[in-house]
This record gives structure tokens, sequence and C-alpha cells, in this order.
């Protein structure tokens, strides 16, 4: 698809002041696309420019389209010296290359310079014209949508979740070529700025490839990562979960939220559904089952026979840059073994979701990891960036066998960093590993339910079940796996189902049967990387948990250094481990959710941060309380104090048993399953020998009986532990915090919203650091900052804090910096106070509400490259498409779509593209007309919006790290803001020391992430990330050097109580599912 | 271990108001932290004296980052790094551009200049607002002085377009510039007993009445300096003291419409003479320089008897818009021949509703729109000069030929410009 970008100066305001003679400024504009440049004219003498240009016009491959981004130039005019420059715009034009998102893009955006900061605003327009590209060899993959956000987004429906895509391109650093000597910081940094972006592009257009060969349309929960190796080089990395998706018809967003989970509900959006070119449009849903899917029940286990499950688990191998994708093939009766084998050796099952429709996730097994210590050498040759892929392959394939163990098949929520210092580079990753519904299709029509039921037997899925299987037998009655009952059984317990052998146990566990159902073991803690799934119940609310661990090493240098490192990762983990435990302990809980762990590499020291939310999930035990054991019980004095320490955790327990309102039913306890004996060991430390690599698991740990957690108190060390574990102060009152998406136990939200990030930089003062001073100067750091965010934050009681998002990193010797980004909500207080029961149904309601959208959900299940079979399954569903008049002209035209896009080298696929060929031609009417009614929308959503906007001179932009917004509907997403800024000072003083520096910059990078989703038309960014904030300063030079990388979804949202007003303007909102249906052809 | 940095950026810009407060009252951080020690915060919020530094030196910094932009406020508003409601930015603005009743009338009637800057020390310790407060409301003073001294139009209009600035405010900062510019001597002892708002109310007055803007709202600099053609006119009206029939006829045509609104109307009847002989030789004289400087204290000084010391005698002032005249002294002079029936005060227009004996910097609703009808001198032909009986006491009488009989009392001399 070669495209026309279209670009418009129209004007400048608050420019700086260039010529100091006149106070005045002769500006002109410079537009910069690829290798073209276009000027305006000189508007002399000016602060406020009207240049008013002409459309200044760029004829460029689309492959182009997805990497470069549109730079323009300010500068000021000298006639005798050379122009000064003021600053720069880039904006990121991908946003236009999809229809359903923005049309155009237009507005104020503020001019950048790297030296300086914001230098005035500039007045742009930009437009896309795209015209379709019959090459199916193509490089780009434009039409591809991203989301940062790591649920379905909210006005979209999952057709088919594909699975893991990831990516990772390096370059050589600007900042480290020789050409850094002779130029100067702005140019450099401008290099940097500028090799970024496209690297981005690039890497999102290679990502959109892969996507597009798994035959999806989207990418949920994209995190993209650069990596600042210095001298080696910089990596730009991805990771993401490629699904199809299919928007949800606006009438159906105004449809009232409907309470109860029926089926026939659920298929109300799509059968309402004005358009027939939806994807989800009724018939094709069981043409598809029949197509698509094969009996999962075949290849994963031996005694089920059901049916129309699709549970695609990543055809795609997850290595590979440049490395042909394989075509899934279709299998219909494949040995188990085969399956097994494939997904063993290709696959890489991973989500990055963490928030799943109810019943999707079937079981939980625990926190997977993986950790290794790399040197990072020079990347010789950038366009194969082996080692750093192997690196990657390597982790992966330890989480995955680490899932395994657990008796899972996939890991969700999962995700990858890296920490770097000098050459040692600690590469991390982890994920939940769990069971996923096989089954789960809710989307099916009546004879697809029928058929369903008809065929349903009581069964068992496991994956990785070498290990007998037939202990699995219990489980399979688990509420959530048996469709026709689930209405029925309590819900919400099921995902606390060990997925594994109870006697077989990958790790010392203390087992239970469920508090809830009573039926299923369950471990008697739960520790997860996913949001609290919508179906559980809780009791109670939640409570942002961390664990803060500092250890010394010796400085060293390369190799001697990776060693030191990979032999302190054990303890270190292990360390964190258990403070987790026993602060959750201490708040009565007995899961954790969102669980990140943070390990920094740095000079002298490392550093691990973890943080999650703690909960009270009634399926579980009821946890222990904590007994101290002193070593010297002869000792008097000793003994007292011993038990003065008892009293005081016993106090707190309580305490905070009051203050999360955990009160749980007495529950008798003969139902205690058989608890297996098992010394309290760190079982699972997996380490492999080799001298730079390390890779650790981190597993659940159980300790030992309930009500016999015991802490031993035999040192100093311990007797400093126990002292912290009690020093964490509550937050005041009115005040919650949690680092997931929503916070456990509230569900009435107010629109009020605050996101922020605050930083701090703490040197450390004395040089002789032992541990123990440094743990408790790391604590007081993070808790000294959360009271300084409840104090700056009273106005808004009560309010919660909601994805606390902590980053550690260790610039120089004895400094620590905290980057903390969260949002405040405020809620009603007066509704919080609810019983148990009421909670529980709120929060069902909410999630059937919330998730409305996103019931349909099944998987995909096609491994790759397993047979000789000469077409992928799309093409199978398409020849019977095809013979099948029911299909509607989209959906054939999607599929036929997805599949030219297929990878090109592989021949047989040219056997479909000329198949395919016959039936485009279709497709491409189906986009035209569609691009001509999709800015007619636009328009009318401009107009509307236009006298709201008029009022204040600057549209408030909201800002938020959650994938919603509270008290209003998310309408449109806009498409992703992915950006990356540096700013840099030589008069550090000047601007107020490091302080002035950083907080002026972050304000800089707010005010330009709010411009650009202004320009798109929106009014908030959701799943706002802060991804990196490197700092650094040298005061004696009195200069300084910030990076930092954002990025976020651009959304319009509008608040339910317009919503009312806007439904009456039915005749434009219907206009919308229009173009959404067709967008997927284009 | 120190925090070496320490920042907190919020989506939506946090301001506390009272830590806004203290800044705007130039306290440091340490003594803002001690302030806010001692209102009892930390007790409240159970928050540990670091966290209020931090919050504090926060606070201070986003001012000090804002403070660039307050100096042109539609750049606040336009700016896009701060995002901020529109509600808290008219806050901003109004406690930026607040001053304080000590300050203001310490500087007013100053040459706004270096020289004055450099005695902010000595206005600082005489009036007890710390120095730095007192630079940035001396700045505020000069920086909309810079701005409007050549523009066109009405002088708060143009202060309230381009500082966007509440009614009232700009309204204060229009009788700010217009002393500055004209340099009318305000800081004499003798004149120490009147208000800012008393002598905002003569400004005000004055620029209706006595500037080139009076007459055609399209001249530069119409509303900030006296007309001079006008001044010049003045001296004309010598002939109602030489000329004993004139003297009598204006008399009795001020009597007439004094009668019955005014208590002390047998005084000034009884004085009308003197009265009006002293009004007019200042009036005459206005056109020097020196003694239009010294016009308030001429009024004071040198008016003959009655008028003279019956300053401030608010008792005795019968239109009720004037209430913020204190008393200077005790005794009750009965009548002031020369307050004038106060005319209606021409629809209320430029004359403030309320008193203003409370201290400007007080939040204030927005008074009722600016001066939107200016009117044109009625069917007199001129416009109606306050003279000397209008002193700073009486300025009411000069709202408005509401009467038609050119309510000057003893100063009349229509001036032809038809």
């Amino acid at each position: 698809m070669p495209g026309k970008l279209k670009v418009k100066i129209v004007a400048g305001r608050h420019l700086p002041v260039m010529d100091r003679a006149s106070d005045l400024t002769d500006a002109f504009v410079e537009v910069k696309f690829g290798n073209m440049t276009f000027k305006t004219d000189v508007y002399h003498k000016s602060l406020n420019p009207q240049w008013n240009s002409e459309w200044f016009k760029f004829e460029v491959d689309d492959e182009d389209l997805q990497d470069e981004p549109l730079q323009i130039t300010v500068l000021d005019h000298d006639t005798y010296s050379a122009n000064d420059a003021i600053g720069k715009v880039y904006i990121d034009i991908d946003p236009l290359l999809y229809s359903e998102a923005a049309t155009v893009i237009s507005g104020w955006f503020p001019i950048y310079d790297t030296i300086h900061g914001i230098r005035g605003e500039i007045n742009v327009v930009v437009k896309v014209d795209l015209f379709n590209d019959l090459n199916r060899f193509r490089q780009s993959s434009c039409g591809v949508k991203f989301f940062c956000t790591t649920s379905i987004p909210k006005c979209y429906r999952a057709v088919i979740i594909h699975g893991f895509v990831e990516e990772l391109v390096v370059n050589e650093d600007p900042e480290y070529q020789w050409i850094d000597r002779i130029r100067t910081p702005r140019a450099s940094n401008e290099a940097r700025q500028r090799l970024i972006s496209l690297m981005s592009g690039e890497l999102q257009r290679k990502i959109g490839l892969k996507v597009l060969e798994m035959r999806g349309n989207a990418v949920v929960g994209y995190l993209q990562c650069f990596d600042l190796e210095g001298e080696s080089g910089l990596v730009v990395r991805a990771i993401g979960t490629a699904c199809t998706l299919d928007k949800l018809s606006s009438t159906a967003a105004f449809l009232p939220a409907c309470n109860s989970p029926s089926k026939e509900m659920k298929e109300i959006p799509f059968n309402e559904d004005p358009n027939p070119n939806t994807h989800s449009s009724g018939p094709s849903t069981p043409l598809k089952n029949q197509t698509y899917s094969f009996s999962p029940s075949k290849s994963y286990s031996r005694q089920s026979s059901s049916s129309d499950t699709d549970l695609s688990l990543t055809p795609k191998t997850g290595m590979g840059s440049g490395s042909a994708g394989k075509e899934g093939g279709p299998f219909k009766a494949l040995l188990r073994q085969q399956t097994q084998s494939a997904l063993e050796q290709r696959e890489f099952p991973f989500f990055t979701l963490t928030a799943f429709p109810p019943g999707f996730l079937v079981h939980v097994g625990g926190v997977v990891s993986a950790r290794s210590v790399k040197l990072l050498d020079r990347i010789h040759n950038p366009d194969e960036p082996e080692t750093r892929d192997a690196w990657w392959a390597e982790i992966r394939q330890e989480i995955k066998s680490h899932a395994k163990a657990l008796g899972c098949h996939a890991v969700v929520g999962y995700s990858e960093s890296t920490s770097i210092c000098e050459e040692v580079c600690i590469l991390s990753a982890s994920g939940t590993a769990a069971v996923l519904n096989p089954r789960f299709l809710q989307d099916g029509t009546v004879e697809g339910c029928l058929e369903q039921r008809l065929s349903w037997q009581p069964g068992f899925f496991s994956i990785g079940s070498e290990k007998g299987e037939v202990d699995f037998f219990p489980q399979s009655q688990d509420s959530s796996s048996l469709l026709g009952q689930e209405e029925n059984l309590p819900a919400g317990c099921g995902f606390c189902h060990i997925p594994y052998d109870e006697l077989n146990m990958p790790f010392p566990a203390h087992l239970t049967y469920c508090y809830s159902c009573r039926k299923q073991k369950v471990p008697d803690v739960l520790f997860t990387t996913i949001d609290l799934p919508t179906d559980a119940t809780v009791i109670g609310k939640g409570c942002l948990i961390q664990a803060r661990l500092c250890r010394l090493k010796k400085k060293a240098q390369a190799e001697a250094n990776a060693t030191a490192i990979s032999n302190l990762l054990p303890f270190m983990e292990y360390e964190v481990h258990t403070q987790l435990m026993n602060k959750l302990k201490l708040k009565g809980m007995n899961a954790l959710f969102g669980l990140r762990i943070q390990i920094t590499v740095g000079e002298n020291m490392l550093m691990g941060l973890a943080s999650a939310t703690g909960v009270y999930l009634t399926a579980l035990p009821t946890p222990g309380g904590i007994q101290i054991a002193g070593k010297t019980p002869n000792d008097g004095s000793y003994e007292q104090h011993i038990s003065h320490m008892q009293k005081k955790i016993n106090d707190t327990i309580a305490k905070n048993k009051e203050l999360y309102e955990i009160n749980p039913p007495e529950i008798p306890e003969e139902i205690i399953g058989s608890p297996i004996p098992e010394p309290r060991q760190r079982s699972r430390l997996l380490r492999s020998q080799s001298e730079s690599s390390d890779e650790v698991i981190e597993l659940d740990l159980s300790h030992g009986k309930k009500d016999a957690f015991v802490l031993e108190i035999d040192d100093t060390d311990a007797m400093e532990d126990v002292h912290s574990l009690l020093t964490d102060v509550p937050p005041p009152s009115g005040f919650y915090s949690c680092n997931t998406e929503i916070m456990p136990g509230i569900n009435n939200w107010t629109s009020e919203i605050q996101m922020f990030t605050s930083v701090r930089v703490s040197r450390l003062s004395n040089i002789n650091l032992t541990n123990q001073t440094l743990n408790k100067n790391f604590n007081d750091l993070c808790e000294n900052l959360l009271k300084s965010l409840y104090f700056k934050l009273r106005s808004m009681i009560p309010c919660c804090l909601c994805h606390v998002n902590f980053t550690v990193s260790l610039p120089e010797d004895e400094l620590i910096q905290v980057t903390v980004t969260a949002v405040a909500i405020t809620f009603d207080k007066h509704q919080a106070v609810q019983t148990t029961k009421t909670h529980v149904e709120k929060s069902l309601q909410r999630a059937s509400t919330d998730n409305e959208e996103l019931l349909q959900f099944p998987l995909e299940l096609c491994t790759d490259s397993l047979g000789p079979h000469p077409f992928s399954p799309a093409k199978e569903h398409l020849e019977s498409a095809s013979s099948n008049s029911g299909i509607p002209a989209a959906q054939r035209a999607t599929s036929i779509d997805y599949s030219s896009f297929a990878d090109r080298c592989n021949s047989w696929i040219e056997l479909i593209k000329l198949k395919a060929q016959t039936i485009r031609r279709g497709s491409i009417k189906t986009t035209v007309s569609v691009e001509k009614a999709s800015p007619l929308t636009e328009g009318h959503f401009r107009q509307r919006s236009a006298p709201a906007c008029a009022n204040s001179t600057v549209g408030v932009v909201k800002m938020t790290p959650l994938s919603f917004i509270p008290g209003a509907k998310i309408t449109k997403y806009l498409g992703i803001i992915n950006m990356f800024f540096i700013r840099e000072t030589t008069s550090l003083r000047e601007e107020g020391g490091v302080s002035g520096f950083l907080h002026a910059f972050i304000a800089e990078v707010f005010a330009m992430v709010r411009a650009h989703v202004a320009a798109l038309g929106g009014n908030a960014v959701v799943s706002y990330i802060m991804k990196q904030c490197v700092f650094m300063e040298n005061p004696n030079k009195n200069q300084a050097q910030c990076l930092i990388n954002v990025s976020g979804d651009a959304v319009i949202f509008v608040r339910e109580s317009e919503l009312e007003i806007m439904s009456t303007q039915q005749p434009i909102a219907s206009c919308q599912p229009a173009c959404g249906g067709g967008e997927i052809a284009t | 271990m120190t925090n070496e940095l320490d920042i907190f950026v919020g989506n939506t810009t946090l301001i506390d108001e009272d830590v806004y407060r203290l800044w705007l009252d130039g306290y440091s951080v340490s003594d803002a932290v001690g302030l806010r020690v001692r209102s009892g915060i930390l007790e409240q919020t159970g928050a540990t004296a670091g966290v209020l530094q931090s919050d504090t030196m926060d606070h201070y910094r986003t001012f000090h980052m804002l403070e660039r932009l307050l100096h042109t406020p539609p750049k606040l508003l336009h700016q896009l790094v701060f995002q901020i409601p529109p509600s808290r930015q008219a806050l901003l603005i109004e406690r930026y551009y607040a001053f304080d009743e000590a300050f203001v009338r310490e500087v007013l009637g100053k040459k706004l200049s270096k020289g004055t800057k450099k005695d902010l020390d000595d206005i600082s310790t005489k009036t007890g607002v710390t120095l730095k407060s007192c630079r940035r409301q001396f700045d505020n003073f000069k920086r909309v002085f810079k701005v409007v001294e050549e523009m066109r139009g009405s002088l708060a209009g143009n202060i309230q377009q381009h500082f966007l600035l509440s009614d009232r405010l700009a309204r204060d900062y229009a009788a700010v510039v217009f002393f500055a510019n004209n340099r009318f001597e305000t800081g004499k002892k003798k004149l120490q007993y009147l208000t800012f708002g008393d002598l905002a109310f003569c400004a005000e007055l004055m620029i209706q009445n006595w500037t080139p803007g009076a007459v055609d709202s399209q001249v530069d600099d119409m509303d900030v300096d006296l007309d001079k053609e006008f001044l010049q006119d003045l001296k004309e009206l010598k002939v109602l003291v030489a000329d004993k029939d004139l003297l009598d006829l204006h008399k009795s045509l001020v009597c007439t419409a004094l009668r019955g609104k005014l208590s002390v109307f047998p005084e000034m009847e009884a004085n009308f003479k003197n009265l009006s002989r002293g009004l007019v030789n200042i009036a005459s004289k206005l056109t020097h320089t020196k003694d239009v400087r010294d016009l308030f204290v001429d009024l004071v000084e040198k008016a003959p008897g009655p008028l003279g010391s019956l300053h401030g005698h608010a008792a005795q002032l019968p239109p009720a818009h004037v209430p913020r005249l204190r008393p200077r002294s005790p005794d009750a002079r009965p009548a002031c021949p020369l307050l004038g029936p106060a005319a209606k005060g021409g629809g209320g227009r430029g004359i403030p509703g309320q008193p203003r004996s409370s201290p400007p910097r007080s939040a204030r609703s927005p008074g009722p729109g600016a001066r939107t009808s200016r009117p044109q001198p009625p069917s007199a032909p001129g416009r109606l000069p306050p003279g000397p009986g209008s002193g700073p006491s009486c300025p009411v009488e000069w709202g408005g030929g509401g009467t038609g009989s050119r309510a000057g009392q003893g100063n009349p001399a229509p001036r032809g410009r038809s």
C-alpha cells in the first residue's frame, strides 16, 4: 500500500525570541519525511507566525510510512549566519494507517528541543491517503492495530487469540559512535531520538507482519522496551499477544448492561449488528467451529471428546527476526504426542494479557520466572541479532518448562525486562503458569451449544500431563469447565484449584480442599502476575505489598562480575519471596496478584523490589499467623523480648484484618486435606552451571503447616527482618493502594482521577555500608515516597492508588533512583461499606458488564507445520466458506487478506494466493466504500465534540495507567502512543538543580503525550506506562541528561452521564459499525 | 542518606492553595514548612516533617515554573505543559496579581521605576510585607503598566483582557496605572487616612470624565493621561468666582439641585462662595504638571474651611455608596455644602457597589460587568469635571449628570465640545 502523506503547517505560537535585537523571530518550518524535505516561507518578525502553508505531499511506500516518523523542524531564519533551530516535533503517523483509528492528525504540538525543552507550539495538519496494494510480498503490515492494554480493549471483542509475538531489532547507539565526539549534544540527542523512533516503527511493522501471518489483526498487551547497552548497541524489543479482534457495534455499546451471564444475552451485540460485514455475524460461527477447530480432547487429553473449541497456542515460532513464519496446518485427527511435541518444541504459549473474560482461566499454577545473567558484547551485524534472540529464546524456554512442571500448558501475564550495568545484563522473564479453558466458547449459536452439550463428557484437560492423568479426574468437576452447569455453581474458585498432580507435586505445598466448592484441592497461598480475575470472590479489600532488598556486591569486571551476580541472585529471590510471604501473612491475606519482581544491578550492589497486591481469596484457607521462635530459650529476658515481639505481630495481624475488612466466615476444620509434610526449603532452584548464565525459577513456596509459620530469630539479621516487617505503616485512613488495575473490594469509583509520576534519587552517605543499613535505607526511601504520595493526594480522600508501579535503578555507585507511576482514583465511601454478599454480587455484575464485550473468546489451536497439509486452516475455511453461501462477504475478505499477508517464502502458499486473488477483488470494494464513509463519521463526531472544546482553550486529556476510565465509556481507540525523549542541560543550576530539571522534563513529556492524543482527536490515554526514565547527572560540570520512554493507547471516552445524551444521536453512532466491520478488510 | 532529587508530577498539576499563599507572601521553603507545621497539618494528616518539606519544595518548584507563565496570563491558558482546570487557572492568576493594601498605598502615585524598586526594602520594613512579595507586587504593577500604557480602549478593559483579572481587580489595576502615570502625590501624611479604595474610586471617576477617552474612545492613551484640553478649559471657571451674577446663578442652580438631598445643605449654602472659590482655584491651576501631582494634597489642604475639614465624615455623606470613607476626626461638622446629591450615579456606572474597606486581596466575586456603558456626557456638551469640590471625599457626584444640572456644584463651565 503505497500512500500519500500530506502535511500542512498552519501556525505557530509562543515562539521563543531568537533575535535579541528585535525581540522577535523570523521563523520557518522544515517538514521532513524519509529523505524528502519541504520548507515553508519565512514568516518575518513574529512570535506567533501564521504560515498557512500549502499541503506538502510525500509519496512513499507503506513500509516507510510505518517506520519513519514525520519530522517537523522549526527554525529561525538568519540572513548572514546559519539558521538556528528552535525545536522539533516528531509525529508518529501510524495511527493514520488503519482507518478504524484516527483519520487526521491536527492540532497544536509543543516544539521540543533537547537542550531547551518546549519552546512554543506549532499547529500541524497531517493526513494519509492509502492506496490498496496487491503485492503479497510486501514488507509492511499496515492495518494491524496495536494496544498497550493488557486485556481485550473495551470496545472490541476477541474472535481468536492467537498467541505470543515478539521481535527485536538492534542498532548502534549514536551516542557511542565516533562522530559523537565532534557533534553537538543537540545533534547527538536528535540522532538518538530519531533512530529510536525509526527502530520502534520498524519493530512494530515486523511484529505486524507476524500477526498477519498468524491471520490476526491486532496486538494486545504490546510492550516495547529499549535496552541501552552502551558500547554494544541499542536494542529495541517488543512482545505482545496477537489477536483477531472485532469491533463491537456502537449500538451494542449503548445497550443496557446485561447482568446475567446467559449466552443469549451475550449474543445480542452481534445479533443486532446492523452490518452484515462484521466478522462476528451469526452464521459464521458454527462454520468457524467446524473448520478451525479440532478436538482439543484428542490433542490434549485422552478422555474428553468435546468438539468445538479453538485453542490456539501460538503457531509462530517465538524466535527469529526474519525467520520465515510457518503457516499453521490444520489437523483433525492428530496423535496427542504429536501435538505435545509441537507445543514443546516450537511454541511459546505465552500471553501478555493480565485480565481475561470469566471462565477463560481454568487453573492458575503460580508464578514462573527465569533470570539470566549475560555479558554484553558488541553486536556485529545489526541485521542478524542472533545473540539477543538466542538469549531470550533460552529464557522463554525456561519459563515454558517451569510452567509445564506446574502442570500448566500456558503462561499468562507474561512480561520481560532487563537490567544493565556496564557490560553485565540481567534478563528476566516472568508470568503465571495457567491452564486455559479449551472449550471456552461462548459465541456458539444454538446448534453450537447443542452440539457442545451433546458431545461433552466429563473429562479433564491438562497439558504436559505425562504423569498420572488419573489423578486429575476429580478436577474435571471443576465448575468453570462444565459449561452446562456453570451458572449454577458458585464461580470464582476454579482458578485457584491446583493444576498439578497432588502426589507428584513440583514443590512442597500445603493443600486443602477448596473453601468455596469443597471439591478441589487448593494451595494455601497463591502468587500470580495477573490481575484478580473478575469472577474471583474476595473478602475485604486488598493492599499493596512490597518486598525490598539490597545486597552488596564487590566491584568486579566482566566475567567475574557476572559470576558474582549469578551467585547472589538465588539468595535474593529467596529473600524477596520470604519477605513477601511474611508480609502477606502479616496482612492476614492469602493471595498475591500482579506480582512483579524487579532485580536491578548496580556497580556495587543488587536491589530487589517486589510489588504485588495482596487479597484474601475465599477459596483459599485462612492464613495462619506468624510465630516467633528464639534460639536460646533459657534466657529469661530474651524470652520476654520474644513474647513481646510475638504480641506485637499478633496485634498487627489483628489490626490489619480490621483495616482491610477481612472477616472470613469460620470454617470447621474437618475438611482440611492431608498436608504433605515437606521440609521447608527452597526446592526449586534450578541453576545452570554455565559461567555467565544463571536461571532461577521462582515458585510458590508454601511454608509448612497452617498456623505454624515460624520465624526463627537466631541472629541479629533475623531480628532486623522482624523489625522491618513491623515498620511498614499502613496508608492513612481513606487511602488504599494496589498495583493491579482495580482494587479488590472497591467497585464504586467516582470519576476523579489523577495520574502522577514521582521520582526520588537518594545518595547513600556512609561508605561502610552493610546489607542491613542498605536495606533500611532502601526501605525508608520507598516508605517515605509512599507517605509523600498519601500526603499530596490527601485532598482526594477517599481514594485508592491503583496500578502503583515502582521502578528501581542504580544510576551511579551510591545513588538509588526510585520512580513511581500510579493513578489515584476517588471512590464513594458510603457505598463502599457493604456486606460481603452484595459486594460479591457487585463484582460479578461489574465483571459481566466489563466483559460484555470480551465474552466471545475462543482459542484457536492450530499448531504449526503439523503434517504435510498444503493448506492452512484458513484456506480450508475459505474453501468451505466459498461453498457455503451463508458466510458474509466481509469475513471472506478478511480471511483472504490475512492469508495474503502470509509469508512470501513458502512455496506452498503460492497455491493459496492464486485462489485468494480471485476473491480479493471483492474486498477492495469494501475497503473503498468504507474509506469514504469513515471520514464522514469522523466529521460527525468532531462536530459534536467541537462545541464542548470551544469553551476551554486547551482540551483536558486524561492519562491513566489503567485500561479504563472510571465513570466513562471508551468509545474509540485511536492508536498507540509510543514516544521517546531525551533532554539534556548544561546549565543545571540555572534550571533549578536536578529536581527542577527533571520536574520540568516530566511535565513536558506529559504535555507532549497529551498534545499528540488531542491531535488525534482523543481525550485520554489509557494503559499509560513510563517504561524508562534514565537520569544521569554531573553536578560538577553543571550537566544532566535524561531519557524517557512512555507509551499508552489514545482513546476517546464519553462520560456515562453524557452517554444518554449521545444515545439520542444514535444515527451518528450507528455509522460506526459500518466502518468497524469494513475495516477488517483493509 | 539524602534525597538528591525528589519530584512529583501530576497529569493535572496539583495546587495547594495554602502553599500558594505562603509562596506569594514571599516565605522561603523552610519558613513555609515552619508555618505549615504550626498550622497543625502534621497532626491532621499524620505526615512527617520530611514529607512536608518535600511537598512544600515540590509546590514551590511548580509555582516557580508557573511564574513565568503568570507574567502573561493568556499564555497560562494556552500553554500545554501544565494541565490546570480553568477555575484553578483563574485562582492562580487572581492571587498572583492581588496586592496588599499596605503596600499599594506606599507605591501609589510613584513612578514605577528602578529607583522606586530600590526603595522596596524600606517599604517592606514599613509595611511588614516580605521583600519578595513587595517585589512581586511591584513587578506586577510595572508589567501591567507597560502593557496597557499605550493601548487604545478602556483601561480596565485592556487590563482585564491582557491579564485575565476579575473585573474588580482590573479596575484596581487601572487605578494603579492611572496614578502611576499621573504621579499623583498620595504619600503625604495628610492623605494617609485615605484608603486605596478611596483613591481608586477617585481614579475611576477621573478616568471616566477627565481623560481623552471620555470624549473619544479611539484615541491613544485615552484612559491613562488627563485630557490637556480639558484642563486648559478649567481655567475659564474663574469666571464663576469673578462674576457676581454668574456666582449667584451657579449657587442657585447648585442649591436647587441639592436641596433636600444633603443633610449639610444649610452649611453648604452658607459657605457656597468660599467653597466655590477654593475649588475653582485648584481647578484653574491644573495645567501645571506639578499642580496635577498635588491635586489630592491641595484638595485636602487648600480647599476652604468646610470642605477641607469635611473629609471623611462618612455619616455626612448622603449617598449610601461611599461608606468606605472613614472619619478622620470625630468632630462632626455638620454640613458639606458641596456634597452633591450624588445624582444617582448615572446608573451606577463605574461606581463600585461595595465598600472598599476590605483589603483588595480577599477573593471577590467578579463585580458587575466592567464599565460596559461608558456614558458619553449627557445633554451637557462636555464632561463634568469633578472640580475641586469632588475631592476624595465626595467623588460620587461625578457619577454622571443624572440631574442634568451639570452636577458640578461649583465648577461647571460646560466644556463646549460639540
